[in-house]
């Protein structure tokens, strides 16, 4: 055994990683890349499988042909629809969120006083339960958008607002010293150095949410709506068509890591130096 | 000029307290006194805690003295001077932006704009500290040696009088530590400044300064100041200069009786 050690190791010495055989270099990192992507495909066939072979009920678990089959019985027009209601209301909500939470976490960050005062108010926002509180914004704000777009950004701007501040006041002492050394304007010391400092901060919040105004415009739909992808799951659960809902559960999951990917894609384009150097794609 | 015969840096009894969180006070330095001239190389050594960052902060005007006066060519630091440049413990470089962004940093950050004429001496300064060749890399690229030579070069930029130096190169490695020491040599020899530098190394202060402050903690005050007679251009010969540990022997003895009584 410790001969067999001994040998491998004088074999990577003899041969350095770049000049192992190209082939199987390459099979390595196909196989990383696939890895993935089969277990993923692993799942759903042993999803399929147990569904035929113990003959689960539709209403319990669908199979995921059964899904596929019911997700095909709806017209792509009605599909956009769908899509286009929830991603509108979640991209709305995530954008004004962003808006809002961005100039908030500067003065929460650089005022103890605003910080003392304000901070307490967003702890009891974030800590009621968004649900609960959907039904009232509806009644308060009427049918349309204005509702729904409210609600997404409500659970979406807690993590920005917390992160954001945190790292507003992460940046080193000695950079604001600096700042304060070159008698550089508070404006100055905000934009050059504590925003991009917040960077890394500002999107690992920004990634999650995103994830979360899907939520929102889901749980909006659920309380009013007349298309959306909650609205349909709403919809196909109550006329017990439960595989056409778990189709549009699907697509809500794409649609969720899609949304997911752009925002780490984004990160990647447009601030490299935030990731770190290991992860830049 | 009749003010550049005043001494660059003065201390009239300065006495510094800070409030502490329990509400109580503690006084970081006591009553400091001390006069600078101009281009003279000032190193202040002591243990952690005897004020030695204070005195660098009171130069900098980044905090005001709780009695007496801090002076730079007679007048007294009321703000944030112009002449000064800082190079603190870490090299904290901008992470977002290549070295040659980051040595302009502080025109960009003063007034907004970069002209020309500044590129052009930042790239000059590069060469001094020996980065030419990394003007484009990100700091991340860069040795930790390497990135305090950058915020070395990002404090002179402005081309202050004064260059106040908060143990500069604590935070690298012995063998790094000494190189960067002989390279802030040839620097200063290049271009003469007023030079602050705080250190714990007894070795280092008296392989760089004309004049050594030793302090001693809680409250910081003055427990001698020694003159250093090691001839200049100094080198890795002067290591070898009996003097050498003759000084650093004498100024370590001071440290530790002062401790003891």
């Amino acid at each position: 055994m410790s001969f067999r050690l001994a040998s491998a190791i004088r074999s990577l010495r003899a041969e350095p990683p770049e000049r192992r055989p190209a082939s199987r270099l390459w099979l390595k990192r196909l196989v990383d890349r696939l890895a993935p992507v089969l277990t993923m495909l692993g799942i759903l066939v042993l999803w399929e499988i147990a569904c035929r072979v113990f003959a689960l009920p539709e209403f319990l678990l669908p199979s995921p042909s059964a899904i596929m089959r019911a997700g095909l019985t709806m017209s792509p027009g009605e599909w956009l629809g769908h899509i286009g209601s929830t991603l509108r209301v979640a991209l709305i909500g995530y954008v004004a969120s962003i808006l809002i939470s961005l100039p908030l976490a500067v003065a929460l960050a650089l005022s103890p006083l605003l910080s003392r005062t304000v901070y307490p108010i967003l702890v009891v926002v974030h800590s009621t339960p968004i649900v609960a509180v959907a039904p009232i914004i509806v009644v308060a704000l009427g049918v349309g958008d204005l509702p729904r777009v409210v609600i997404t950004g409500i659970i979406s701007f807690f993590p920005l607002v917390i992160s954001t501040a945190t790292g507003i006041l992460a940046t080193p002492d000695e950079l604001i010293e600096l700042s304060r050394s070159l008698r550089a304007t508070r404006a100055r010391e905000i934009t050059q150095i504590r925003l991009p400092y917040a960077v890394p901060y500002i999107f690992s919040a920004l990634k999650i949410s995103i994830t979360l105004s899907v939520i929102g415009a889901v749980v909006a739909e659920f309380v009013a709506a007349e298309r959306g992808l909650g609205y349909a799951i709403l919809f196909s659960t109550s006329t017990f068509k439960i595989p056409q809902a778990f189709a549009c559960l699907a697509v809500l999951v794409l649609l969720s890591l899609t949304l997911f990917r752009l925002v780490v894609f984004a990160q990647n384009r447009l601030f490299p130096w935030s990731v770190p150097r290991e992860k830049r794609g | 000029m009749t003010t550049r015969l005043l001494p660059a840096i003065s201390f009239e009894h300065v006495t510094r307290v800070f409030p502490r969180t329990d509400g109580q006070e503690i006084t970081a330095l006591r009553d400091l006194s001390f006069a600078i001239p101009k281009n003279e190389f000032v190193a202040f050594v002591g243990p952690s805690g005897c004020g030695k960052s204070t005195v660098l902060r009171l130069i900098a005007g980044l905090i005001g003295p709780t009695r007496g006066r801090v002076a730079i060519y007679g007048g007294t630091v009321e703000e944030p001077p112009d002449m000064v440049g800082i190079v603190f413990q870490r090299p904290t470089l901008l992470p977002w932006l290549d070295i040659l962004a980051n040595v302009t940093f502080p025109m960009r950050h003063k007034y907004g704009r970069v002209t020309e004429t500044e590129r052009k001496v930042a790239l000059e300064l590069l060469e001094l500290v020996g980065l030419s060749d990394f003007a484009r890399s990100r700091p991340d690229e860069l040795s930790g040696g390497m990135q305090q030579r950058a915020a070395i070069a990002r404090a002179l930029l402005l081309d202050p009088d004064i260059l106040l130096m908060d143990e500069p190169f604590s935070a690298l490695d012995a063998l790094t530590r000494d190189e960067m020491a002989f390279e802030l040599l040839r620097i200063c020899a290049l271009r003469p400044k007023t030079v602050v530098f705080i250190t714990h190394s007894i070795p280092e202060a008296v392989l760089l300064a004309d004049r050594i402050v030793v302090m001693t903690p809680r409250p910081g005050t003055i427990a001698e100041i020694v003159d250093n007679p090691l001839p200049r251009p100094r080198n890795i010969d002067t290591l070898s200069d009996p003097l050498y540990n003759e000084l650093s022997t004498r100024i370590r003895n001071t440290v530790f009786t002062r401790r003891a009584a």
